[in-house]
């Protein structure tokens, strides 16, 4: 009896967090006159294919709208960020968790509370830097201004880390005669491949899921992410072509998701560090 | 007051049989001890008659009562104190639980507190005490309740060797206190032995021999109870097809031994003594398949004993015990 | 430096000059994050509030001071006060419905069950979307004529009238809340589920024995050695739903006629796209009250547990 109970909260709590991606499958694939239906209509039933799949949604989203360059451009944006932030964010961590004690971990902390100061605050100030740079409605901008966003958490990720991988090989290391910066270069890079790891696939989620910055430094179309791109840009005048839309948040979510998933546990070590012990 | 019946008893994880069609019965008022070594299905046995773990087959009746009713209380190895409450709010829980009022509580909180003398600890939280004291407080919330059973899983575990043993004797007197039957799980054979009233020996899940502290020492059921209990553990020789086994404390010079004793004689080769104070202990070999054997001698035997040399022990004929030597079982003879 | 303290005095004067080296390595390291994030943080951080004093636009470079004249014209504005005023209950609301779903989401999923790993995945799948990308989902699925949601409730007997939901004010207050919510109560989620894996098992045992059922268990055992968790996981739920933009940007747009507006989208409106950097900075400072209560009630948490509930 109670087995059933839990199943059924389960599902309920799946399909509470699911549906809207099912929805989002549903739209890509059906026939628009399926499609737009009025609610109001109780015979018509909107949950199932009633006409059979079609591909035309997605035709339309590869062939006529800027989604693929959408792809393209943010796809650079995450290479040269996750590049910045691994160069920067490791060896910070690393400094900290190891090299600096307590004035250290002070300053991991003020590092993770940059974390916390909103994009939705420092726009403004931004706004202003990107004018004078001149950096106006280009990827050039994001790329200068993602790292705000990635680096302090990522510093955070390592410093996490690190706590739970022991002194000990260093620590022989440094006895056997190697001096600290060897250790450093021999030693830790194969200790610190997983954290390495942690840090590019979040600096990618994090990119990929940046909205208020791309929203307002990118204004032309051909230069958006798809992260701003896909909301913004697949409207026709006051249309939406929610078959494409929906194809095109699909295709991002999915693969996006998977990923994540991968990494999930990481992710949460680093967040309950200090509230949960062990 | 109640007894605990057991019979039957099993509990199986996957392959591995935990405990082994087990068959006990508990008397009323008495200090029973599970001992054995990690893994003999002690503590699951422990967790079985608590509930906390449900059988595979077999049944438990606590005072001829089912479990739903079973009014025992557990102390924990970790004593697994609420550490968000203060000791006196650890200690109600179980009354609060019951849905007793205000003012019972309070003095049953009190009485029991003070039978363990932590009456002053009441407002502290666990975290401010030290090992001994968080110990009292698990056994104060286990009596507070009034339970007809008490089940201790390896209490000392945690305390320093020095406290263990003000511990064990604190525990002994506790129990003569309240006359409640306790359910005691350990490791250790010195502790057993000291505060058993009877010892169950148990092994991979089987339970080998129950008795007292005596009948499991000098009586021993199976090579494996003869050589559990005892520190040294008994010597076993191979002798004739059969296992001889013989105490530490039996094995001593020839001379010793007054000259109307019937005894075994064997040659030692020794290899090593050491002085430990209150006794040496003699490390050599006997026969010609060379196996190790140890004596013990007390301070009292003055005997010159020299490294490397051949000396004539003996064992009283009485205190020899005879062992199938395939099966490990006690041949009499 | 490290070394030495964990060997005690041993080998002193060998460890000096690594000692040293140790300090400046540490240093090095540490600077290039140090340096990105006071210049691209830390000073943008100074000068969002010193333009909150200025008449500065985003159309030149700009500045003149203006003294508290930006303050005081959103203050009058009974459009700023009601962004403020939503961006309380947007965060208050969600929060609440994301702590009750998360517990009693943990308690389901901290069982073990068949294709457990395939519903975490489901479970997550909301949190590790783009905030933008489900936000153009739910509008689509809060569409006043094709929403799914209104034919279901329909269908279920539920509805009589119909629900305009992102045309009515206090209906599309609602849709915004429910999305932050579904948004954030996986990760809240997860969260919790770490912190009940803490909780010794022994202790709950402990209270099974002691004759606690399942609600007592609950409530007076495992809720509060959650406490710490569940907190760290409200605060990031506050910081995400206060300051974030994308949902109500694209569900409502702030609208209808500027009722649902939160301080970020109302920043936006009037900083960027208004181009009053000026004002724009000024309604954004009314976000910090909200930081610095999270960062405080952080830290405090940080040190309570740090003194230890074992």
């Amino acid at each position: 009896m109670k087995r059933v109970a839990l199943y059924a909260a389960a599902l309920g709590f799946m399909a509470f967090a699911g549906f809207p991606f099912y929805w989002m499958l549903i739209t890509a694939f059906k026939q628009n006159r399926d499609l737009y239906v009025g609610a109001f209509d109780t015979r018509h039933v909107p949950w199932i294919f009633n006409d059979p799949p079609t591909l035309e949604h997605v035709r339309l989203l590869f062939g006529q709208t800027d989604f693929l360059r959408w792809i393209a451009n943010t796809l650079i944006v995450v290479v040269a960020v996750v590049v910045v932030t691994v160069a920067v964010a490791v060896p910070a961590g690393y400094s900290l968790a190891r090299l600096t004690g307590r004035w250290g971990e002070r300053l991991g902390i003020g590092i993770f509370f940059t974390y916390l100061i909103p994009p939705t605050l420092l726009f403004i100030p931004f706004a202003r830097l990107v004018a004078l740079l001149g950096l106006q409605n280009s990827l050039g901008a994001l790329i200068l201004i993602y790292p705000t966003i990635t680096i302090p958490f990522c510093t955070w990720l390592v410093m996490g880390f690190l706590r739970s991988v022991p002194w000990d090989i260093e620590e022989q290391a440094m006895i056997d005669g190697y001096s600290r910066l060897a250790v450093i270069v021999k030693v830790v890079p194969r200790l610190i491949v997983p954290g390495i790891l942690t840090v590019v696939v979040f600096s990618f989620t994090l990119v990929l899921q940046e909205f208020v910055y791309a929203l307002t430094f990118i204004s032309s179309v051909d230069k958006m992410t798809v992260s701003l791109g896909v909301p913004i840009a697949l409207v026709r005048g006051d249309v939406y072509h929610w078959g494409a839309l929906m194809a095109a948040a699909l295709f991002t979510s999915i693969p996006l998701a998977i990923v994540y998933n991968l990494f999930i546990d990481r992710f949460i070590q680093g967040f309950t560090l200090g509230a949960v012990k062990g | 007051m109640a007894g605990v019946e057991i019979r039957h008893l099993s509990k199986r994880f996957g392959q591995l049989h935990a405990v082994d069609d087990v068959d006990l019965s508990i008397r009323e008022g008495e200090f029973l001890v599970l001992l054995g070594p990690s893994g003999c299905g002690k503590t699951t046995l422990l967790r079985m008659i608590a509930g906390l773990e449900r059988p595979t087959a077999g049944e438990i009746h606590i005072g001829g009562a089912p479990p739903r009713a079973r009014g025992i209380a557990m102390v924990f190895q970790s004593y697994a104190l609420y550490p968000h409450r203060t000791v006196s709010r650890n200690i109600s829980f179980p009354l609060e639980a019951l849905g007793l009022p205000r003012a019972v509580i309070e003095q049953k909180v009190r009485w029991a507190a003070e039978m363990f003398s932590i009456a002053r600890y009441l407002d502290r939280y666990p975290r401010q005490l030290s090992g001994g004291e968080r110990q009292r407080v698990a056994l104060c919330r286990a009596l507070v309740r009034d339970p007809k059973v008490f089940l201790l899983d390896e209490p000392l575990a945690n305390l320093d060797a020095k406290l263990r043993n003000t511990a064990r004797d604190e525990l002994k007197r506790f129990q003569r206190q309240v006359k409640r039957t306790v359910v005691y799980v350990t490791h250790d054979q010195v502790e057993a032995m000291g505060l058993g009233d009877r010892i169950v020996v148990m092994d991979r899940g089987k339970v080998r021999q129950v008795g007292t502290p005596h009948e499991v020492y000098e009586d021993p059921v199976d090579t494996f109870v003869a050589t559990f209990l005892g520190q040294p553990p008994m010597n076993l020789v191979e002798l004739q097809g059969a296992l001889l086994g013989f105490r530490p404390e039996h094995f001593l010079p020839v001379a010793h031994f007054g000259a109307n004793e019937a005894l075994r004689t064997f040659p030692l080769s020794v290899r090593r003594v050491e002085y430990l104070g209150s006794d040496r202990y003699v490390y050599g070999s006997v026969g010609g398949a060379g196996a190790t054997v140890i004596a013990k001698l007390p301070a009292t035997v003055a005997t010159e004993i020299a490294e490397g040399s051949d000396m004539e022990f003996a064992v009283p004929e009485r205190a020899l015990c005879y062992f199938d030597a395939a099966t490990g079982a006690r041949q009499r003879r | 430096m490290l070394l030495r303290r964990r060997h005690g005095g041993t080998a002193t004067t060998v460890k000096r000059s690594l000692a040293d080296r140790e300090n400046v390595l540490g240093a090095a390291l540490l600077a290039p994050a140090l340096a990105y994030v006071l210049l691209l943080v830390g000073v943008p951080f100074v000068l969002a509030i010193v333009l909150s004093f200025s008449t500065a636009t985003a159309g030149s470079l700009s500045f003149g001071w203006a003294g508290f004249a930006n303050y005081r014209a959103i203050l009058a504005d009974p459009i700023f006060r009601r962004a403020l005023a939503n961006t309380a209950i947007v965060t208050i609301g969600s929060q609440v419905l994301v702590v009750v779903l998360a517990t009693a989401a943990a308690q389901v999923f901290r069982a073990a069950f068949h294709g457990k790993r395939t519903a975490r995945f489901v479970l997550l799948l909301p949190w590790a979307v783009p905030v933008s990308l489900a936000a153009i989902a739910w509008t689509w699925i809060f569409d006043s004529t094709f929403s799914v949601i209104n034919w279901t409730l329909k269908v279920g007997g539920l509805l009589h009238g119909w629900l305009y939901w992102l045309g009515d004010p206090t209906l599309a207050l609602v849709a915004i809340i429910i999305v932050q919510a579904w948004r954030i109560f996986p990760f809240a989620t997860v969260i919790v589920l770490a912190g009940l894996s803490s909780i010794p098992q022994e202790v709950v045992e402990a209270a099974i024995v002691d004759g606690a059922g399942f609600w007592r268990r609950l409530f007076h055992v495992e809720l509060p050695l959650l406490l710490p968790v569940v907190a760290v996981a409200v605060l990031f739920g506050v910081v995400y739903t206060a300051t974030d933009l994308g949902v109500v940007y694209i569900l409502t747009g702030g609208g209808p006629a500027n009722t649902t507006h939160v301080l970020p989208t109302l920043a936006f409106q009037r900083g960027i796209q208004g181009a009053d950097l000026g004002q724009g900075a000024a309604i954004a400072v009314f976000l910090l009250p909200f930081l610095i209560v999270v960062a405080i009630a952080m830290l405090r948490l940080a040190r309570h547990t740090e003194v230890g509930t074992t």
